[in-house]
């Protein structure tokens, strides 16, 4: 029999099926619901079979790990030479507490780091800042020198161990601090490994943090992966994140198609600054969410995987390392519910699981307080112990993408990527991602999903368990976070005395080259290091770009 | 024709988490009321000054930083200090329970945590909007 009639003759054996289990009656009566659909709206069907895998070609389309597409994944031996690094994002109050959870989470198995900083820091403003006011270490550590990153770093490896920080509008200065505390230490620069944010895209489009208007804060990342490529060949310069588009209420095809599309904006603006993409590309780095729905999310690192690797070649990138979509995965906090807590325990397991049968190379489970507080010890040592049963206990490591070729999974990748596509074609046509965050197109996208699913969850058209289902009558509570309430009198203390003792005059002389560069087109990299090793704080460094780049503000729409 | 309840949505301090405002403005929107929206990075003065200008019935503030008492404690002295008596205040998000008692005090009216169906909200709204 030749291959098409093999396929004919399957062909009808899948119509008889459906012919006979899937009639309208059937569906009426003995189905639960008139139809299926996962987070991104799209209807799934009752069964898959290779009628919907046939028009993929196996080596062209999903391929071996470690080789083009990457579909499978972008090691070699992935979870069977190393497993992915375990990375609890943590930071509160000062930078005396945070490195005292550094070194409980090390303890306890945790192999790399992740700080979060409070919201002034994120923002470039000092502690002692008048907006700062109530918002002291609350949503993440205080960083507003270098005295607080090497506090913070105290007794910790900074060689050996990696560190990823979640900054953005000010990441260029924050990592210059890194850079200068592992100096000071003695540890050359190309020997430091990590990862900074520094994707301002997503923060116009969801999470908000930005402080400059577009030009200015893509030539101060561009300047940091002109750096990079020549100083730090182990730092991610950036981590393209889905993540927050992904919170702020996307669903999961927008979360891969902002990102991604993201990730390929950052690709041009560095080669029309004349940088070879093969020389900066294999530092991008990617961060995304894991939500509910378990084989969607599966299929979303799949698919980026695949689109990613295409879209590289197509940009010109030779070297094989080029076209590698590195990611880091998060559960998702905001599908965590403040009713019954500790269920939430179940449901960061099946996100983390999602997470790692989709290939991540590193990995956050959010701890079980999520919505209700930052996390406690106990619920960061249980987050953690998650990640770990799943590594040591499950055996979903012993092979390699085990759900590659399962019908649906490639089916459900593949149609991903159409839809992915398809956006990208909306953006293109509204001008590029820029113009698109301007005339409000993603946040318009976004808002419409957000609201979307709250209807569905207020109508029972999706259950949550807890809240709209299966709740109890009696509230339960947990211990949650207390923190030192002196810690902002401290800090605040200890900015006095840096700004009195420290040598002033060489700060005001570095903070005036800096100006002076940043009016300019020079790399300002160099120059914010030097500012930074006066011990000019955060506050003073930004200050400068605020004057010269001026700030932006977007328009309110819901 | 009834005259239509106007909120004032606000989003005060450095906390870019507008998800869930801006739900909350459409659903409010959606129940037939007329809103106002900030945007982000508000000052209390800012929004106090708003809540006037537009002559608003209620104000709806939004927090997922933990700022939630500083913010709260001072639109509701500048409240206290324009005589603006006749205003509802409504607050929500990631605010722990134990808050809540210290946060009614300084004359929150409600607060409405993750979680809560919006029809809840448009509904206390409605019930409790000061005449």
């Amino acid at each position: 029999m030749s291959e098409k009639e093999t396929n004919n003759k399957k062909k009808t054996q899948q119509q008889n099926w459906e012919k006979k289990n899937n009639t309208p009656t059937i569906k009426e009566k003995m189905e639960r619901k008139r139809t299926f659909k996962n987070l991104s709206n799209t209807e799934i069907k009752a069964l898959f079979t290779k009628d919907d895998t046939t028009h993929l070609n196996y080596k062209k389309d999903i391929g071996f790990p470690g080789e083009y597409p990457f579909l499978r994944g972008v090691h070699k031996t992935m979870y069977r030479g190393q497993l992915w690094t375990m990375r609890q994002f943590a930071g509160f109050g000062t930078a005396e507490e945070t490195n005292q959870r550094y070194k409980y989470l090390l303890d306890h198995g945790e192999t790399g780091l992740s700080v979060a900083f409070d919201y002034p820091t994120l923002y470039g403003y000092d502690t002692d800042h008048p907006l700062a006011r109530g918002e002291f270490g609350k949503c993440g550590v205080a960083v507003s020198s270098l005295q607080d990153m090497e506090l913070l770093f105290r007794d910790i490896p900074v060689d050996k161990i990696t560190t990823s920080m979640t900054i953005n509008g000010p990441a260029a200065i924050i990592w210059a601090m890194y850079i200068a505390n592992a100096e000071n230490r003695g540890i050359p620069k190309d020997q430091i490994g990590g990862t900074i944010q520094n994707d301002i895209l997503k923060e116009y489009i969801a999470q908000k943090s930005y402080i400059f208007p577009p030009e200015p804060s893509m030539r101060l990342i561009v300047d940091t992966f002109e750096y990079g490529a020549k100083h730090t060949p182990r730092w991610n310069t950036i981590s393209i994140s889905g993540y927050h588009i992904r919170e702020a209420g996307s669903t999961a095809v927008q979360e891969l198609a902002f990102t991604l599309a993201d990730g390929l904006e950052y690709v041009k603006a560095a080669m029309s600054r004349g940088l070879n993409i093969d020389d900066f590309a294999y530092r991008l780095s990617f961060f995304f969410n894991a939500h509910n729905d378990f084989f969607e999310e599966i299929a979303k690192y799949r698919a980026a995987r695949r689109i990613w690797a295409k879209e590289m070649k197509k940009l010109g990138a030779k070297k094989p390392r080029s076209l590698l979509m590195r990611f880091h995965t998060q559960t998702s906090g905001c599908s965590l519910t403040s009713q019954q807590p500790e269920i939430n325990i179940v449901r960061v397991t099946l996100q983390a699981l999602a997470a790692v049968l989709g290939g991540t190379q590193s990995l956050h489970t959010n701890s079980m307080d999520e919505a209700l507080a930052l996390p406690s010890e106990k619920a960061v040592r249980i987050a953690l112990r998650t990640q770990q049963i799943i590594a040591e206990e499950s055996g979903v490591t012993n092979t390699i993408d085990p759900l590659g070729g399962s019908y649906y999974i490639e089916w459900l990748t593949d149609q991903m990527e159409e839809e992915t596509f398809k956006y990208f074609d909306r953006i293109e046509r509204l001008g590029g991602v820029i113009p698109a965050i301007e005339k409000g197109f993603f946040q318009r996208e976004i808002a419409e999903a957000a609201y979307r699913y709250q209807k569905e969850i207020d109508e029972k058209e999706r259950i949550i368990v807890g809240v709209n289902q299966y709740q109890l009558k009696e509230p339960t509570t947990i211990p949650i976070l207390k923190m030192d309430e002196q810690g902002e009198e401290r800090q605040i203390n200890r900015l006095k005395n840096l700004r009195k003792n420290r040598d002033n005059i060489k700060v005001e002389k570095t903070l005036t080259r800096l100006r002076t560069a940043s009016m300019k087109d020079e790399n300002l990299m160099p120059y914010i290091i030097n500012c930074v090793h006066t011990y000019a704080t955060l506050g003073e460094v930004c200050g400068v770009f605020r004057e010269v780049f001026g700030e932006y503000t977007e328009q309110a729409i819901y | 024709m009834e005259k239509k309840i106007r909120v004032l949505v606000a989003k005060p301090g450095l906390d870019g988490h507008d998800r869930g405002a801006k739900v909350v403005c459409r659903a409010l929107r959606d129940a037939g009321m007329e809103v106002i929206y900030t945007g982000l990075h508000q000052t209390a003065e800012q929004i106090v000054n708003t809540a006037l200008q537009e002559d608003v019935d209620v104000i709806g503030l939004s927090l997922l930083s933990g700022a939630h008492m500083t913010f709260f404690t001072d639109i509701s002295h500048l409240m206290k200090k324009k005589k603006m008596t006749d205003v509802l205040v409504v607050g929500g998000g990631i605010i722990p329970e134990e808050d809540v008692p210290r946060l009614k005090k300084i004359g929150v009216n409600a607060v409405f945590g993750p979680g809560t169906p919006v029809n809840d909200i448009v509904r206390y709204i409605r019930e409790n909007v000061k005449e």
